[in-house]
C-alpha cells in the first residue's frame, strides 16, 4: 500500500484550478488593436464608438470588434495589415482630438476581463514596440542643490556682516563631481565665525577651515550619503514624471523602471511613432509668470547686451522682438495644480489653476498692477548633441521665449487662461504641466523600435518550435517510461500551465531570454521525473517489490532534486536581483519555473502515481 | 525501453588525465580566440546607427538591404515598422563618421530604390548599454559562483566538490563563447540568455552526480575514492543521457523551426548541453578526486565517535 495524504490532493487540485483560471487569458491570446484616448482625457462615449465603427466600414477596413475600456476605445483587428490600414484611416480623421496608439487587445471573453485577468504580457522583442533608455543627469541635481546652498551662505554671511571674497562650488575629498562649496576669505577675516555661520546655514555640511596659498577659506562638503540621497531623489522624481507622461499618452501596459543608479528604461508595447513620443517624454518645459518692465528700453538693452538692474531681457516667440521683464517671478509651472487644453475665441488656450500660495501672490500682484502688462515665459530645455573637436558633447540648450504679454484687465488669483500658442504647442504644454516637470534633464541613451511584423514572425516561429519540441518530449517520455512517462507528461503540462499563470499574475513580460528560462525549466522538470523513475528502475533491478520501489524511488531521488534545484534557485535569485534587461528576464522565469517544477514533480507526480498504484494490493510488474 | 539495461561500469576516472588535456586545449583555444578575435557582437552591444525612413509606396526591404550593402554598410538590418511604407534601418557603428556623413551615404541608397524615399530621422546610438550590461552581468555571475561554492561546500561538507563544480560551471560557457568566437555567429542578447541557461544545466548535472557520490561514500566508506566516483557516474549515466536527449529534442526543434532569430540562441544551448554532459562526468568529479576527496571529507568520523560514546 502506498499512501498520500488527502490534504495534499486537495492542495494540488486547488492550485491547478487557480492556475488554469489565470492561464486562460493567455491561451485566448491577443489581437492587434488600436487604442484611442481623448486628448483631454474625457471618457469616450458610445456615440463616438459608433461613428468610428461607421467610418472604418466606409473606408472598408475590417475590424473584429470595438469596445470601451475605462474610457478608452479599443478596436480589434484580425491582422496586423488591417490594423495598420485602420491606424492610417483613423489618424487621418481623428488625430486632432484623440491620441491614437497601436496596441494589443486580449481576446478573452468579457467575463474574464471583468475579473481583471490579463494575459501574460509579451516583451518588446516578441510583440514590437518602442524601447527607450534615458540617462538621468543626476549630477546636475547635486549642482542645483549646491547652487542653492551657496546663495543661502552668501545671504547669511552678508547678514552676519562677515566679509568674503567669493563662494565657489568645489569637488572636495577626491570626489569626481562637485560636492561642496568653498568660501574664500580676505586676510584678517574671522574664519571660525564664518565656519559657524556656514555650519548653521547648511546643517548637512561637514565644515572645515582651509589654509590655502591664496589665503584662508572655509569649506563645506556634503557627505557622500547626502550626495547619493539627492541623486536618488532626483531620479525618483524623474521616474514619477515619466510615468505620468507615459500614462498621459494612453499607451497600454507601459513599463517605466529604474535601471541602475542613473538610468530609466521605458518600454511602450505597440507604440510605433517614436519621434512624437520621444519628444514629449524627454521634454523639460515649464512656465514663468513675470511682470513686464515698462520703464527700460528693450532695444537698447539688446544692443548693449546689458539689461537695466532688476530686469532680464527676453524675446517674443512670434515676432522675435526684445522685451524686458522684471526679475521677480510671480509663479512658475511647478506651482500649477491642473492644466487643460481648450479651444476658445482667442484660439488654442491652456487653462491653468495655481496652488494656494502662488494664487495669493498672483492676487496681490494683479491687484497692485492693474492695467500694467504681465508676460508668460515658456521655458524649454532640450539636450543637443554637438561635435566639439571631433568628440560628441551633449549640452542642455535652454530656450526661453515670451509667449504672451497681456495687460492685466482685472484682479484674478488662481484660475486663468494662457494663449499665444498654436494648437499642438498648447496641447503639449497642458500635458507637460499636468504631468509635472522633470527634476533634472534626461538624455536618451538608446532607443529601439521593434517592428510588429518582426515581432509577430519571431513569436510565431518561436512558439511553433517550442510546441514541436515539447510534443517530441511528450512522445519520447511516453515511449521510454510508458505509463510513468504519461504521468511525467501530465505533470510537465501542469508545470507549463502553472508557470504561465504565475507570469500572468506577476505581469512579468515574457521575452526571448524568458523562453530560454522556460526551456531550462522544462529540462529541469523532466530531469526531476527522470531521476525518480531511474531510481525506481534501479530498485526494481535490485529485486525490491514494485510499491516499495516507488516509495524508495521518490524518497531517494529527493535529495538530488532538492540540491540541484536549490543551487539553480540561488543562481536565479542572484541574477534576478543584480541583473538587468535580458538577464533579469531570464532569471524571473527561471526562479518561478524552479518553484513550479519542484511542486509539480515532487507533489503532482507522486500524487498521480499513488493514485494509479497505491490502492492495489499486488502489482506483478510496473509499466516503467 | 531502456538505454542501459544492465548497470554500466566504465572506468571514467582512469582516463581523466586525457580529458584534462582535451579540456585544457579547448579552453586555451577558446580563450585565445576570444582574446584575439573577440565575438561577433550584434548591434545590441555595439550600438550603431538607427535610421527611420518613409517611402511613398510599400517599401521593398530586400532592395533597400542590397543597396545599403552596396553602399558599404556591413550587415544592414532593415525592417518595416508602423506601416508598410515606413522602414527602420539599423547599421553597425560607423567609426568616427558624423550623422551628416552617414546620412549622405544612406540617402542615395534609399533614393536608388525609390526616388520618393526620405529620411525621417537618423540617430547614432551609443554603445554604453553594452558596457553596463557587461558590468552588471559580471557582478551577477561572480556573486552566483560564490553562492554556489558556499552552498555546495555546506551541503557536501567539502570545498573539493565546490571547486569541481565551479570549474565545470566556468568551463562550459567559456567553451560556448569560444565556439561563437571561432564560427562568427552573431552574438546577441538572446545568446547571453542561452549561456546563462548553459550554466544552469551544467550545475544541475554536476550536483546530481555529486548527490550520488555522497550516497555511495556513505554506503561504502572503505572503497577507493576513484572507484566510488566511477560507480556514481555509471549509476547516474542513464539519467544523464536521458535528460540530455529530452532537452536536446526541444533545442533541436528550436534550431530547426525557430527561424533565424533563435539560431544563435539554440546553437549556444546545444553546444552547452553537450559540454555540460562531458564536464559533469570528466571535469567536476575528477577535479574533486585530484584535490584528494575521500569519504572522510563528506562524512567526518568525529560525529560517529560521539555517537559511539553514548550509553
Amino acid at each position: 500500500m502506498l499512501e498520500y495524504a488527502r490534504w495534499k490532493y486537495i492542495l494540488i487540485a486547488a492550485v491547478l484550478a487557480l492556475a488554469v483560471l489565470f492561464a486562460l487569458p493567455t491561451v485566448f491570446g491577443e489581437d492587434p488593436a488600436i487604442q484611442m484616448v481623448m486628448r483631454d482625457h474625457t471618457p469616450i462615449s458610445v456615440a463616438t464608438e459608433h461613428s468610428v465603427e461607421q467610418f472604418l466600414s466606409e473606408r472598408s477596413v475590417h475590424y473584429t470588434k470595438t469596445y470601451l475600456d475605462n474610457g478608452r476605445l479599443m478596436i480589434r483587428f484580425p491582422s496586423v495589415a488591417e490594423q495598420l490600414k485602420g491606424r492610417d484611416a483613423v489618424t487621418s480623421k481623428f488625430s486632432d482630438q484623440y491620441l491614437i496608439a497601436l496596441s494589443f487587445a486580449p481576446r478573452v471573453p468579457a467575463a474574464l476581463r471583468m475579473l481583471g485577468l490579463k494575459p501574460m504580457p509579451l516583451g518588446l522583442d516578441l510583440r514590437g514596440g518602442l524601447y527607450l533608455l534615458y540617462q538621468v543627469d543626476v549630477q546636475s541635481a547635486v549642482h542645483q542643490l549646491l547652487e542653492g546652498y551657496s546663495q543661502d551662505v552668501r545671504r547669511a554671511l552678508t547678514g552676519a556682516n562677515l566679509s568674503f571674497t567669493d563662494v565657489t562650488l568645489v569637488a572636495a575629498n577626491d570626489s569626481p563631481q562637485q560636492n561642496g562649496i568653498r568660501v574664500s576669505l580676505p586676510a584678517g577675516t574671522n574664519a571660525s565665525a564664518v565656519r559657524d555661520v556656514v555650519a548653521k546655514t547648511v546643517p548637512d555640511f561637514q565644515v572645515s577651515i582651509l589654509t590655502l596659498p591664496s589665503g584662508s577659506a572655509v569649506q563645506g562638503v556634503l557627505p557622500p550619503a547626502k550626495v547619493r540621497e539627492r541623486e536618488d531623489y532626483a531620479l525618483e522624481q524623474n521616474l514619477t514624471t515619466l510615468r505620468n507622461r507615459v500614462n498621459e499618452l494612453g499607451v497600454a501596459e507601459p513599463i517605466v523602471q529604474r535601471q541602475g543608479l542613473d538610468r530609466i528604461n521605458v518600454q511602450l508595447p505597440g507604440v510605433q511613432n517614436s519621434a512624437e513620443v520621444k519628444d514629449l517624454l524627454g521634454k523639460v518645459a515649464t512656465l514663468e509668470f513675470r511682470l513686464v518692465d515698462v520703464n527700460g528700453n528693450p532695444f537698447e538693452a539688446q544692443q548693449t547686451g546689458h539689461a537695466p538692474a532688476g530686469t532680464k531681457l527676453y524675446h517674443m516667440k512670434d515676432t522675435g522682438q526684445p522685451i524686458l521683464l522684471k526679475r521677480e517671478i510671480i509663479a512658475t509651472g511647478d506651482e500649477l495644480t491642473t492644466a487643460s487644453y481648450a479651444t476658445t475665441q482667442q484660439g488654442p488656450t491652456v487653462n491653468v489653476r495655481l496652488d494656494a500660495r502662488a494664487g495669493e501672490r498672483m492676487l496681490e500682484t494683479t491687484r497692485n498692477n492693474l492695467n500694467r502688462p504681465m508676460a508668460v515665459v515658456y521655458i524649454e530645455k532640450r539636450p543637443e548633441t554637438k561635435e566639439v573637436d571631433g568628440k560628441k558633447v551633449t549640452q542642455l540648450v535652454t530656450d526661453e521665449k515670451v509667449i504672451s504679454d497681456a495687460t492685466i484687465r482685472g484682479v484674478f488669483s488662481n484660475t486663468f487662461d494662457i494663449t499665444g500658442m498654436n494648437a499642438g504647442e498648447a496641447r503639449d504644454l497642458a500635458l507637460l504641466l499636468r504631468s509635472g516637470s522633470l527634476a533634472v534633464p534626461l538624455y536618451p541613451v538608446e532607443e529601439q523600435v521593434v517592428g510588429p511584423s518582426l515581432g509577430q514572425d519571431n513569436i510565431d516561429k518561436g512558439i511553433d518550435a517550442l510546441v514541436i519540441g515539447m510534443a517530441g518530449v511528450f512522445v519520447f517520455m511516453a515511449i521510454y517510461y510508458r505509463v510513468f512517462g504519461v504521468v511525467a507528461d501530465l505533470v510537465l503540462l501542469a508545470n507549463v500551465v502553472l508557470l504561465t499563470a504565475l507570469l500572468a499574475m506577476f505581469h512579468s513580460a515574457l521575452s526571448l531570454p524568458g523562453i530560454a528560462g522556460i526551456i531550462l525549466t522544462v529540462g529541469m522538470a523532466v530531469d526531476a521525473n527522470v531521476l525518480i523513475y531511474e531510481r525506481i528502475r534501479e530498485e526494481l533491478r535490485n529485486g525490491v517489490s514494485p510499491q516499495a520501489a516507488i516509495r524508495a524511488g521518490f524518497d531517494k531521488a529527493l535529495s538530488a532534486i532538492a540540491d540541484s534545484n536549490i543551487t539553480a534557485l540561488f543562481a536565479g535569485v542572484v541574477l534576478w536581483v543584480l541583473g538587468t534587461g535580458p538577464i533579469r528576464g531570464f532569471a524571473v522565469v527561471l526562479t518561478l519555473g524552479i518553484a513550479t517544477s519542484m511542486f509539480t514533480a515532487l507533489m503532482g507526480s507522486r500524487a498521480l502515481v499513488t493514485l494509479l498504484y497505491g490502492g492495489r494490493r499486488k502489482i506483478a510488474r510496473l509499466p516503467i | 525501453m531502456e538505454f542501459f539495461h544492465k548497470p554500466t561500469s566504465f572506468p571514467f576516472m582512469a582516463t581523466r588525465k586525457v580529458w584534462y588535456g582535451l579540456s585544457i586545449v579547448l579552453m586555451v583555444v577558446s580563450i585565445a580566440s576570444l582574446a584575439t578575435r573577440g565575438l561577433n557582437l550584434a548591434i545590441d552591444f555595439t550600438g550603431g546607427v538607427t535610421v527611420e525612413a518613409a517611402f511613398p509606396q510599400t517599401a521593398n526591404t530586400d532592395a533597400v538591404r542590397a543597396r545599403l550593402a552596396a553602399a558599404g554598410f556591413r550587415d544592414p538590418q532593415v525592417q518595416n515598422f508602423g506601416s508598410s511604407r515606413d522602414i527602420m534601418i539599423r547599421l553597425p557603428p560607423q567609426g568616427g563618421e558624423t550623422s551628416a556623413e552617414i546620412s549622405a551615404k544612406v540617402e542615395p541608397a534609399l533614393k536608388a530604390v525609390d526616388p520618393g524615399a526620405e529620411i525621417r530621422s537618423l540617430d547614432v546610438v551609443g554603445p554604453q548599454v553594452g558596457g553596463e550590461l557587461e558590468r552588471s552581468a559580471a557582478w551577477a555571475l561572480t556573486f552566483t559562483l560564490l553562492l554556489i561554492f558556499g552552498y555546495i561546500a555546506f551541503r557536501f561538507n567539502t570545498w573539493r566538490l565546490s571547486l569541481g563544480a565551479i570549474v565545470a560551471v566556468i568551463h562550459d560557457p567559456v567553451l560556448v563563447l569560444g565556439v561563437f568566437s571561432i564560427d562568427r555567429t552573431s552574438f546577441d542578447l538572446a545568446v547571453v540568455a542561452a549561456v546563462l541557461a548553459v550554466v544552469g544545466y551544467s550545475l544541475n548535472d554536476t550536483v546530481v552526480v555529486f548527490d550520488r557520490i555522497r550516497e555511495r561514500f556513505h554506503v561504502s566508506r572503505r572503497m577507493a575514492p576513484a572507484a566510488v566516483l566511477d560507480q556514481s557516474i555509471n549509476q547516474t549515466l542513464s539519467r544523464t543521457i536521458m535528460t540530455k536527449v529530452v532537452t536536446a529534442i526541444v533545442v533541436v526543434a528550436l534550431l530547426v523551426f525557430g527561424g533565424p532569430v533563435l539560431r544563435g540562441f539554440s546553437e549556444a544551448l546545444l553546444i552547452g548541453i553537450i559540454a555540460g554532459t562531458y564536464s559533469s562526468i570528466y571535469i567536476s568529479s575528477a577535479i574533486a578526486l585530484d584535490c584528494g576527496l575521500t569519504a572522510e571529507h563528506i562524512f567526518p568520523t568525529v560525529k560517529k565517535t560521539a555517537v559511539d560514546h553514548m550509553p
